[in-house]
């Protein structure tokens, strides 16, 4: 059990820079996540960390000590790979216990370990078996226990799920969940899938371009988006954003797309105030534009006339594709509603929700005002 | 119907061209068979009239017996020394790349294309002073290092079709850098082993230029010792024919037994999971 961090770790691949000025501070037993699109960055900080590449400047610490020079076996990890990269001519026992066999554990503790590791994983009945003999699922089962055996100080998993059916993958999820509660220990976990991301971690670091982009809990890297990249990535389906200006009129401001034209409410209006004239991005997640109808009481809601492009019915959910003007947008509507695709009809945007980038301040990743 | 019927004329070119090989192994079997007498040009394709005889086969067997020792004596560790060189350079050049990997490994394999006759005598004047000249190990050795880039080549492919992420799991559990090749890759090899012994047995076998260039005759393996069972005066066509199949009959009985092997790890990327 050890805490982790990353001091400005930079790594290049040639002229490619992977990582770039890395920070992060993980805290012992924490739930890592690191998220992002491929080639982000995400694998290449995992492999650091394992000593599998070697950083470019900066440091890597696992508990007090800096590991920048430490072999990956002498740095008490353990990883789980996307391919599970099982032995292939070995039992499932034998791959289990194959690195605890290398540290010269005695017998019968290695056996107890491995015993004890299946049993938790419900492979007791594979242990004779090959990894070719084995489902896609039980393989993903082995590798995380050749993992557990080692009893490491952090445990590193790199898009273990990705192999597997999507009903398989949920239920995983949540086995790893449970292992981690159970076992007490550092996760640091690898995906490129925001909702594995959002359901396990106690922290998500988002990446892209080699940058992290925010570190957080996942409710508030949900509620409060640093930016517009973070802001896109993390909702299914994503944040809708709107070319906007602000407009201040008598002691009312206004985000007004030329298509339409929305309110913000009084108390959040004066953080904005500063930026009236200017052209913003406008965000709001489809969860937060309703059917009035159906709309939630209280809410600071304005209306906004839209024409509907498709309807899909998920069974819990309406999800609208609407069109104004020349912004498409997306809406997650109450079943109920009675929307038929080429209607014209009136949403409300829910502005207790809303998000304001100013592209002012980068013009490729524009930054939340708030 | 269309389908199996083309299936069936696809065989008959197949088994064409399989007879028009199988040739000249009838007519070295059958005039095996046949008796000094019998074998003259114009009743080659002949079956023996006189009935099967095995006399040749002895005689040739009395006349071939040590140089067959000699062969195998030759052939065993030339085959598993090259094939063993073979994976350890294959494995470093495809899972630990260092500096000058890119030019090295060309430079192996340009020893593919070298002619064998370019290099007959120094050869034998650099055996002649290391002191093995003559021997079978003088012999041993010429077929490892000639071995080494069909064997290195072979293997270094095989190798760079094994994920990566295995030996990195390896290194995680703790494996350097032998142990990755004695405990991981090594028992996932035996395809790769299985063709390149097979390549090395057969080549050293049949070889015949190196081993009349560095061998005396009592180092003779099979090929050289075959050729000098014709007499100056008369050649004995059937105990020579004989002899010619009792020479070939190891290389036979190895690809027959082995083939199998040999054709799945020719088109084994294979080894998944």
């Amino acid at each position: 059990m050890a805490s982790v961090s990353y001091n400005h770790v930079s790594k290049r691949f040639g002229d490619f820079s992977a990582l770039k000025d890395l920070n992060i501070g993980i805290e012992d037993k924490e739930f890592l996540v690191l998220v992002g699109p491929s080639g982000c960055g995400k694998t290449t900080a995992l492999r650091c960390l394992a000593g599998l590449e070697e950083v470019t400047s900066g440091e890597v610490m696992i508990g007090d000590v800096v590991v920048n020079d430490v072999a990956p076996k002498d740095r008490d990890i353990a990883m789980v790979f996307q391919s599970y990269a099982l032995y292939p001519h070995m039992t499932v026992y034998d791959n289990m216990a194959f690195g605890l066999k290398l540290r010269k554990l005695p017998k019968e503790e290695i056996k107890t370990r491995v015993e004890n590791a299946a049993k938790i994983l419900g492979i007791e009945q594979l242990l004779k078996r090959r990894p070719r003999e084995l489902s896609g699922g039980q393989r993903q089962r082995v590798a995380l226990g050749r993992a557990i055996v080692r009893e490491p100080k952090v445990f590193l998993f790199d898009e273990p799920l990705s192999n597997l059916d999507a009903k398989l993958r949920v239920q995983t999820r949540a086995e790893i969940s449970k292992l981690h509660q159970r076992l007490q220990t550092t996760f640091i976990y690898v995906t490129h899938d925001q909702t594995e991301a959002m359901t396990m971690a106690s922290r998500i670091a988002v990446m892209n371009k080699g940058v992290l982009q925010q570190l957080d809990t996942p409710q508030n890297l949900y509620d409060f988006p640093a930016n517009m990249f973070v802001a896109g990535f993390i909702g299914s389906p994503a944040m809708n954003f709107f070319q906007a200006r602000l407009v201040k009129e008598g002691t009312y401001l206004f985000l007004d797309t030329g298509d339409m034209k929305v309110k913000i409410p009084e108390s959040r209006a004066k953080i904005y105030m500063p930026l009236a004239g200017r052209d913003v991005i406008f965000g709001i997640r489809p969860e937060n534009i309703h059917n009035p109808q159906f709309a939630p009481p209280g809410i600071h809601a304005e209306i906004v006339k839209t024409k509907v492009d498709v309807v899909e019915l998920m069974g819990f959910e309406i999800l609208l594709y609407l069109v104004s003007g020349n912004t498409t947008f997306v809406a997650r509507v109450d079943p109920r509603t009675r929307f038929a695709m080429g209607d014209n009809v009136e949403l409300v945007f829910d502005m207790d929700h809303f998000h304001i980038f100013d592209p002012g301040s980068d013009p490729e990743n524009p930054v939340a005002v708030r | 119907m269309i389908r199996s019927r083309s299936r069936y004329l696809l065989y008959i070119p197949l088994v064409l061209a399989a007879l028009f090989f199988l040739l000249p192994m009838y007519v070295m079997l059958v005039t095996g068979f046949k008796s000094f007498a019998e074998v003259n040009l114009q009743t080659m394709w002949d079956l023996p009239q006189a009935g099967i005889k095995l006399d040749n086969f002895k005689e040739a067997y009395r006349n071939l017996a040590p140089s067959l020792g000699n062969s195998f004596l030759m052939v065993i560790p030339a085959a598993v020394i090259s094939s063993i060189l073979g994976s350890i350079n294959g494995y470093i050049l495809a899972k630990w790349k260092f500096k000058g990997a890119d030019v090295i490994f060309p430079l192996i394999l340009f020893g593919m294309f070298i002619p064998y006759q370019s290099i007959l005598i120094p050869l034998v004047s650099f055996m002649r002073q290391i002191g093995l000249y003559g021997s079978i190990p003088g012999l041993v050795l010429t077929h490892v290092i000639y071995g080494i880039p069909i064997t290195t080549l072979t293997f270094r492919n095989y190798y760079a079709t094994i994920p990566k992420e295995l030996l990195e799991a390896a290194r995680i559990d703790g494996a350097g850098i032998i142990r990755i090749f004695t405990k991981v890759l090594l028992p996932i090899s035996l395809p790769s082993f299985v063709v390149v012994l097979i390549w090395q047995f057969t080549s050293a076998w049949n070889d015949f230029l190196f081993a009349v260039a560095l061998t005396k005759p009592e180092a003779w393996p099979v090929t050289v010792a075959l050729n000098n069972m014709a007499g100056s005066q008369i050649i004995a066509w059937n105990v020579q024919m004989a002899g010619s199949f009792l020479a070939a009959l190891p290389t036979l009985v190895v690809y027959i037994f082995l083939g199998n092997y040999f054709l799945r790890g020719m088109m084994a990327g294979s080894l998944k999971g």
